[in-house]
């Protein structure tokens, strides 16, 4: 029989995925590993790879079509095989509900993305626990609990090996939790690092300049909708307050100055500001666990993570993602810098893995470049808090009954009132600028 | 209670099974004049007389062979081996004919006979000298394979052995030999044959370990707890008949095993309890069950290498949290 290419769950948070381009044709044979099509999620654009040999029968959607997770988006099967067996199993000749998205138009002549990846074929870009011939990956007793419980496994993210679904996955999914992030402490096995090829993704135009008065409507794209969901749900269930404080950034500027030079001399990328803040946030959450924490409401918990996770927020053209800094407690300055550069500059080409801004324990959101003196972030669930970072300013400063130039910097915690107390989290802020006006207190 | 060494327990066992019944005796190596290779025969000759505590020559294979002849006749014979090691040189008697006589003979005679003796690593003794021979005996139909962890199941246990109408083979440790621990005083102490002891309980996941594999299991459950996890440890105590019934019921309740396993790994005690186990209770299996054995090789004689080659603590507490999908 025919094998249908269902829309695979790509990212915690994806719900459906927009068919960017085809890169593959009816008729075309195939084998397993291929990239047959890219796929823009609600966070990067990722390839879709078959998991069979055969021949792509029929393009079900068109490209710029938006499909839910699961949809059918193609059929493959034997030269010659009728795919009509397989459309009727998914309802209709025309697949999954295709939504109208870019004009097609916008579609160049993909150019050449590499028909035939070489040999590492099998690596799946993420955890897919469904494979595309509707094969679940489950433990036995999962399986059980799923029938018992009238669950249907193929919506359930799996937690084990390979995207295994084991027991802890089938009780958060029958408890109606949405599968989100796994115990930070004890993360789930990386999936492989994907060589994502060079996209021949075509960009979106830069919209025509509007004559004077006239509107122009855009579709909404995946990344504005989990923005506007995610954040919403944030600033409505989380009770946010705010705290400020200034900064002598003095210290932290001469050293910077002295560890630039040196990392310059060994040929290293610079140290930025906002590494030696990624640092400091992270040496103070290991000493505040309560603000190393999630309000894990379905689980009835507050969990303390074991780990230091710091996400830092970057701006990309459609919106932005949160990369992850891992353990950056217990990693250098120099290291913390290399991570970050390589992380945003893959961030804004959209070639980050999901597994890479997924399991967050604290976020920082940095706008002094922009001339921003201080702001109030929306926490990033489900961390506890977010940073908001300002710009160092020169100004003058009183010492000693004179007035002398400053450097300052002001920093805005918000804060889940659910998870941390005003007291807690003005605890945690004084060790941030503690650790940032003496910055060997940090590295020792 | 009295706490008694494991070799006192055996030697208690013995004791009142030849007080109780004039037809049990004991042969082998060094048992009579030198009170035992492991002093545990130790006083032995001196209260039962060269009649039922009899040494032999190094000729394993004519002693275990006359033991079963005996034992056909009516007798209770001990056979004490100094190690099983040896008993390859007798593996036919044990295996073509205390196995199969009574099978053979329509039931017409019976083998009631107890072969004993050290079994397994015990350091650094060689290739030769560091078999465990579970898997290769527990593979004969017709046996019956008991192998205690302690100094009471090891008197209850024997007592049982002595008074059974089949062979048995009972498989003691060199390294345990010295191990304290209460021995039941109760007149007649009598443990069951195929029951097992579950040592410790806990919901997260079951280990299931005889012998002294029972030693590491333990000690990994408590390095477990410190860290929040919970574990159940399953003595089964005797090899064969198995206790499978006391491993399913513990896991459908933690969903995930692991089997420690001092024998070598390919057709194994593990092997054979992880089959019967995803047999009967597939459906509750969170996670590929997972056994910690020797590893795959003739056990090494450097010293870091046979600590390498045996079943550690640290290995037990990693597959139980692979198990756990912890790692």
């Amino acid at each position: 029989m025919a094998i249908a290419v269902e829309m695979p769950k790509m990212s915690d948070t994806m719900e459906e995925g927009v068919l960017v381009a085809w890169l593959a044709n009816e008729g075309d044979a195939v084998s397993a590993g291929d990239v047959i099509a890219q796929v823009e999620t609600d966070k990067a654009t990722m390839d879709l790879e078959v998991y069979d040999d055969g021949v792509l029968l029929k393009k079900v959607i068109e490209a710029g079509a938006s499909v839910p997770i699961g949809g059918l988006i193609a059929v493959l099967g034997k030269e010659g095989e009728n795919p009509d067996d397989v459309l009727a199993q998914y309802g209709s000749g025309d697949g999954a509900a295709p939504t109208s998205g870019e004009a097609e138009a916008a579609e160049p002549e993909p150019a050449v993305a590499d028909p035939e990846p070489s040999g590492d074929g099998a690596s799946a870009p993420v955890p897919v626990t469904v494979a595309d011939d509707g094969r679940v990956k489950a433990s036995p007793l999962a399986r059980r609990m799923a029938q018992d419980g009238g669950l249907d496994l193929r919506g359930v993210q799996g937690s084990g090996p390979e995207g295994r679904v084991v027991k802890r996955d089938v009780e958060a999914a029958l408890a109606g939790s949405a599968p989100v992030a796994a115990p930070v402490s004890a993360p789930a096995p990386k999936p492989q690092p994907v060589a994502v090829p060079t996209p021949a993704t075509p960009r979106p135009a830069p919209a025509p300049a509007l004559p004077v008065g006239e509107s122009a409507d855009t579709p909404m794209s995946q990344m504005r909708k989990t923005i506007a969901r995610r954040l919403a749900a944030s600033k409505f269930t989380a009770p946010h307050f705010y705290l400020t404080m200034e900064v002598d950034m003095q210290a932290t500027t001469a050293l910077r100055k002295e560890m630039n030079a040196m990392q310059e001399a060994q040929g290293l990328g610079k140290i930025s500001f906002n590494d030696f803040i990624t640092k400091a946030c992270a040496v103070a959450l290991r000493r505040h666990p309560a603000v190393n924490s999630s309000w894990l409401e379905d689980e009835g918990v507050i969990r303390h993570h074991g780990a230091v996770h710091v996400a830092v927020a970057v701006a990309i053209d459609e919106g932005l993602v949160t990369p992850v800094v891992r353990n950056a407690d217990q990693k250098g300055l120099a290291q913390i810098a290399a991570e970050t550069k390589d992380l945003a500059t893959r961030a804004r080409d959209r070639q980050l893995d999901p597994s890479e801004w997924e399991g967050s324990t604290f976020t920082t959101s940095n706008l002094g470049m922009f001339g921003i003196e201080e702001f109030t972030a929306i926490i990033n669930p489900p961390n506890a808090c977010i940073l908001a970072i300002g710009g160092i300013m020169d100004v003058p400063v009183v010492e000693n009954g004179e007035v002398v130039p400053g450097k300052r910097m002001k920093v805005t915690l918000s804060c889940d009132h659910r998870v941390v107390d005003g007291a807690t989290g003005a605890a945690f802020l004084g060790d941030v600028k503690r650790f940032l006006e003496d910055p060997m207190l940090m590295l020792l | 209670m009295a706490e008694l060494q494991y070799r006192e327990a055996l030697r208690a066992a013995m004791t009142e099974e030849m007080e109780r019944d004039e037809n049990v005796f004991l042969m082998g190596e060094e048992v009579a004049e030198y009170d035992g290779a492991y002093k545990v025969s130790q006083g032995m000759l001196d209260q039962f007389g060269p009649k039922r505590i009899i040494d032999t020559p190094i000729s394993e294979n004519g002693f275990s062979g006359l033991g079963i002849g005996a034992a056909m006749m009516g007798l209770r014979p001990i056979i004490e081996f100094m190690t099983w090691n040896f008993t390859f040189v007798a593996f036919d008697q044990i295996v073509s004919n205390a196995a199969k006589v009574r099978y053979m003979s329509g039931g017409q005679l019976k083998v009631p006979i107890v072969f004993r003796g050290g079994n397994g690593g015990a350091g650094q003794l060689g290739a030769t000298h560091s078999n465990s021979v579970e898997p290769f005996y527990a593979n004969v139909p017709g046996l019956k394979i008991i192998a205690p962890s302690n100094p009471d199941d090891a008197k209850g246990l024997l007592k049982s052995a002595i008074r059974d109408d089949d062979p048995i083979l009972f498989l003691e440790s060199e390294l345990m030999f010295g191990l304290k621990g209460e021995v039941s005083e109760e007149e007649d102490y009598l443990l069951p044959i195929g029951k097992a002891r579950i040592a410790r309980e806990g919901d997260a996941v079951t280990l299931v370990a005889h012998s002294k594999s029972y030693w590491l299991a333990m000690e990994a459950a408590e390095e477990l707890a410190k860290q929040g996890v919970e574990a159940t440890v399953i003595d089964p105590r005797t090899i064969r008949p198995f206790d499978f019934d006391a491993v399913v019921d513990s896991v459908k309740q933690t969903n995930r095993l692991v089997i420690v396993d001092e024998s070598q790994p390919f057709g194994g005690i593990a092997s054979e309890v992880a089959f019967q186990i995803q047999q009967r209770c597939f459906d509750f299996l969170d996670a590929p069950i997972a056994r910690v054995t020797a590893k795959d090789t003739p056990a090494p004689y450097a010293k870091n290498l046979i600590e390498a080659w045996m079943p550690s603590v640290d290995e037990v507490i990693e597959a139980s949290k692979k198990v756990l999908y912890m790692n």
